[in-house]
């Protein structure tokens, strides 16, 4: 990746966190911390990787993503309206009443949205459903679904994982959000699923784990999950909660709860000076 | 009566998804180790390619249908009643109704007549579970021709729907020449002192005690009310203003099903007396499910009894 690419995705990746700040402020609620940290793997998936058109979001050919973690939904719809799907005005009344964006995914009234998400670990078997579909089409499109640390603690996800390998899919890429932090504590405080490439590689996939800030990571992992043939593949991102807005790193307090007037001043004078380094 | 042909449910949903695979060729099946008993090893017979086996997971097995259906297909989702309204509840109202994909709930073993296995697998609440999800299209057909065209029906529509089947054989109402419409309520025989309105394998017993209650000079109609949700409220309120009385039959609790749907609708317009047959807020047992359907009172006896009971009921 040459470094003006790298420039853009990133430029990307803090308009995606500033529309989660944004979206969260004006709501008043919403999941800030996850949403952060999942902005660069949104941003190298829909600016440099997903095949999809905004024009055409029911393309049968297009690839498709499952935000399995439901609740980084504000950074989701920033990627989402900078690339074209709607109009970003539609994150300023995110959560409101009559607005198009909900809360949590919902496929039937947002452009752009493959699935409807936010009960954890269901995103997960319907990417695998929509990869199934796929190999039974003959279809070139992959499926990639984004999951929560936390939300792997779910029963479900295993069953998904299993089903998944059982049936050879290696048209699905699983990512999970490793920031190690979920609304109760630590990973490890509450109920610890690591190791996690493991878990993956018994059931079956081709698993690693990258720096899930780090766009060549990003870039040379999905390549590889693309090359790999007869198994899914899982990719673990070591990303850090609440990441591009300093008070909100590795905060565990930051998960479920709206930057308020002053926090949101503070926030996006961060991500403004950032971006104004980034586009110097 | 005397050649009744039984049969259960199950079988004719197993056969219809044979005959709904060469006009559908989106149309997939899958089922979660249950094939054998609800049917769908048919078609996994006859279609290998088109039949996925989810194991002993149901949750995940109704996501994944909804993400094919998402992409395009047209997908029956097979369990027992138990495990696939009661586990998988959750997925139901979330990935399938909240986004209303067209996936097809093909749940058997439903009720007390599962028998032997006991209380663990007689699902009498799968109803009223099913019932509280907007959009849903609840169907529990009567006999194997209407299992039949039921299955028919629900690949007909788009949406979710839940089809609820029987594990006996039970006596055939219906034949080929049914014609089965979703929302549709059938009267089967017309009568003015009392309205039984049943579903399932009810309306064979409904049928019994119009016999009964005519050699007692009681005249009852009798409807079948296949589909449980949308309910055919106009049929509902025509029994409620031209008969004053209804009993509801179903092999379900009296607690959110049949029983629940009828009493809402006529509460809301023509307010009479409404009288629940179906489980009484209990468990089942295990034993032989001819039996146990007399244990818990679904049967023809019990519904001629509160029939008389309603018609009392008018003074």
């Amino acid at each position: 990746m040459d470094a003006s690419q790298k420039k853009q995705l990133a430029v990307m990746a803090t308009k995606i966190r500033m529309a989660a700040i944004e979206g969260t402020f004006h709501a008043k609620s919403g999941h800030p911390g996850g949403s952060l940290s999942a902005a660069d793997v949104l941003a190298y998936l829909y600016f440099a990787k997903l095949n999809v058109d905004p024009q055409n979001p029911k393309d049968p050919k297009r690839d498709r993503f499952v935000l399995s973690k439901g609740h980084a939904a504000p950074a989701y719809y920033g990627a989402l309206a900078h690339k074209g799907f709607f109009s970003p005005d539609e994150i300023q009344v995110l959560r409101h009443v009559g607005a198009m964006l909900q809360g949590h995914p919902d496929m039937k009234g947002t452009p752009g949205v493959d699935m409807s998400t936010g009960s954890l670990g269901q995103g997960v078997s319907a990417a695998v459903g929509m990869a199934l579909a796929g190999k039974l089409d003959n279809a070139d499109y992959r499926v990639y679904a984004l999951l929560g640390d936390g939300e792997i603690q779910e029963g479900q996800v295993w069953e998904a994982a299993m089903f998944a390998s059982h049936k050879t899919l290696d048209n699905l890429c699983i990512m999970v959000d490793n920031n190690n932090l979920q609304i109760d504590g630590t990973l490890d405080q509450v109920n610890s699923p690591y190791p996690i490439p493991e878990k993956f590689a018994a059931f079956g996939f081709e698993v690693e784990e990258i720096d899930g800030h780090d766009f060549d990571a990003i870039e040379a992992a999905l390549a590889r999950a693309e090359a790999t043939k007869g198994k899914p593949y899982a990719i673990v991102l070591k990303t850090v909660k609440g990441k591009g807005v300093s008070f909100m790193e590795d905060q565990v307090g930051w998960h479920g709860v709206a930057p308020n007037a002053e926090q949101y001043e503070a926030a996006m004078a961060e991500l403004n000076a950032q971006l104004a380094e980034l586009e110097a | 009566m005397a050649d009744v042909k039984k049969i259960a449910t199950r079988e004719g949903y197993g056969e219809m998804l044979i005959e709904l695979a060469d006009q559908y060729d989106n149309l997939i099946v899958m089922d979660a180790d249950l094939a054998g008993a609800t049917k769908t090893g048919m078609f996994k017979k006859a279609h290998p390619e088109r039949f996925f086996n989810a194991g002993i997971a149901e949750g995940n097995m109704m996501c994944v249908a909804a993400g094919l259906a998402a992409s395009g297909k047209l997908v029956f989702a097979s369990s027992f009643a138990m495990f696939a309204a009661g586990r998988a509840f959750e997925q139901i109202r979330n990935s399938i109704g909240y986004p209303g994909l067209n996936v097809k709930i093909g749940a058997t073993h439903a009720g007390i007549s599962v028998g032997e296995d006991g209380a663990s697998h007689q699902c009498c609440e799968d109803i009223a579970l099913m019932r509280t999800i907007p959009g849903m299209t609840i169907i529990n057909p009567a006999d194997y021709y209407e299992a039949k065209k039921a299955v028919a029906a629900a690949a007909a529509m788009h949406g979710p729907v839940y089809m609820r089947f029987g594990r006996l054989a039970v006596p055939t109402v219906f034949d080929d020449d049914y014609k089965f419409e979703i929302g549709k309520a059938n009267v089967l025989k017309d009568g003015t002192d009392v309205t039984i309105i049943a579903t399932g394998l009810m309306v064979n017993e409904a049928l019994i005690a119009y016999d009964m209650l005519a050699a007692e000079g009681i005249s009852a109609r009798i409807i079948n009310m296949a589909t449980i949700k949308p309910i055919d409220r106009e049929a509902v309120i025509a029994a409620a203003k031209e008969t004053g009385v209804i009993v509801t039959a179903e092999e379900h609790s009296i607690i959110g099903g049949l029983g629940s749907a009828v009493t809402e609708v006529v509460c809301e317009t023509v307010p009479v007396p409404v009288i629940r047959v179906g489980v009484e807020d209990t468990y089942g047992r295990s034993g032989p499910a001819v039996e146990l359907l007399k244990v818990y009172g679904l049967c023809a006896e019990n519904i001629a009894q509160k029939a008389k009971a309603a018609v009392a009921l008018k003074g």
